[in-house]
């Protein structure tokens, strides 16, 4: 524990604004895209569909495909 | 002052140590599964990759451009950093929404109820129906069937869990946090299990595919996923927990962060 970062800390209190929507949503959109980006590329590319060719992508991630859960053979 | 940014870099670092801890698991508990129906692939058995089933002999050489222990350790590692931290990133913006509109929760259990929703409505759920196969189970020519029905399952459910969690939001004020909780949590099930009823079903697994090897593949998958979301939930947990405590050490209006 570094009780220099947290400290007496049951103690603490403070009421923190909710975060807007207005302020969120393109963040919400942006983080959305980048789990989309990231779960199309391990999960599927060079598999169902392909962005580039050949088999070197889906190869590489192969191991990491089959053990997340995504469909391949 | 508290900005979405804040939790978006918290849910990527929380992610890629998550990634880092998944590939560790995942080589550790997935690795002799894989490593087993990979052979058994090799002896001929199985559903090969290619074409080529008649000639086992040739297995190897049907085009591999990486091989077989890149695969297994920085292919693995590339594949759960990729997901952990680009799903952590989701994660940490998650957290900066529900973060106050799901009652007074603590940073801590709000990163990590985020973390537990999400393993279940992105992994649990779609697993139930459409569970992983190691190597050598699938056949070659479905991949695309196989792969439209796993994305309908997983879209029926993330659609279906933001339903619910509006819902419960919605009903909150008439019916209080506890059987909102319910109707949008039983809303949820209810979609699911009728999907579970219509999505169509297929197993692909061959006969004589030794069912210790399958089911040792399958509950390393569920570890490697959970230890994935559990280290998410727990790091975010604790990175925005400390976020606040800095935030309460500026203001002064008094309420509880705990
Ligand atoms: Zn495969």
């Amino acid at each position: 524990m570094s009780a220099a970062a947290i400290p007496n800390e049951p103690a603490i209190t403070v009421e923190l604004p909710t975060l807007s929507l207005r302020e969120l949503w393109p963040w919400i959109l942006f983080s959305i895209l980048i789990a989309l980006l990231a779960v199309y590329f391990v999960g599927a590319e060079q598999g169902a569909t392909s962005v580039f060719s050949g088999t070197a992508v889906h190869e590489w991630v192969h191991d990491a495909r089959h053990l997340l859960g995504f469909p391949c053979h | 002052m508290l900005t979405p940014r804040e939790f978006l870099v918290r849910g990527l670092l929380a992610g890629l140590i998550a990634g880092v801890a998944a590939f560790v698991v995942g080589y550790v508990v997935g690795g002799p599964s894989v490593g087993a129906s990979i052979a058994i692939e090799e002896a001929g058995g199985g559903h090969s990759h290619g074409d080529e089933a008649e000639a086992p002999a040739e297995a190897e050489d049907e085009g591999t451009v990486v091989p077989r222990d890149l695969q297994s350790t920085l292919g693995l590692a590339t594949g759960t950093l990729v997901m952990g931290t680009a799903l952590g990133g989701l994660a940490g913006i998650m957290t900066g929404v529900a973060f106050g509109r799901f009652g007074r929760r603590s940073a801590r259990s709000t990163a990590l109820a985020v973390a537990g929703t999400a393993f279940t409505v992105f992994y649990v759920v779609p697993y139930l129906i459409y569970p992983p196969n190691p190597p050598a189970v699938g056949l070659t020519e479905t991949i695309g069937y196989r792969t439209g029905l796993y994305v309908a399952m997983l879209a029926i459910s993330i659609v279906a869990a933001v339903l619910g969690l509006y819902l419960a939001r919605m009903l909150r004020g008439r019916l209080g946090a506890w059987y909102a909780g319910l109707v949008g949590v039983g809303g949820y099930a209810v979609i699911i299990i009728i999907a579970l009823l219509v999505l169509p079903r297929y197993n692909e697994v061959p006969d004589d595919f030794p069912a210790t090897v399958l089911f040792a593949f399958r509950q390393a998958s569920v570890i490697t996923q959970a230890v994935l979301w559990g280290v998410i939930g727990v790091v975010l947990g604790e990175l925005t927990h400390r976020l606040m405590v800095r935030g309460a050490a500026a203001t002064p209006v008094p309420a509880t962060v705990g």
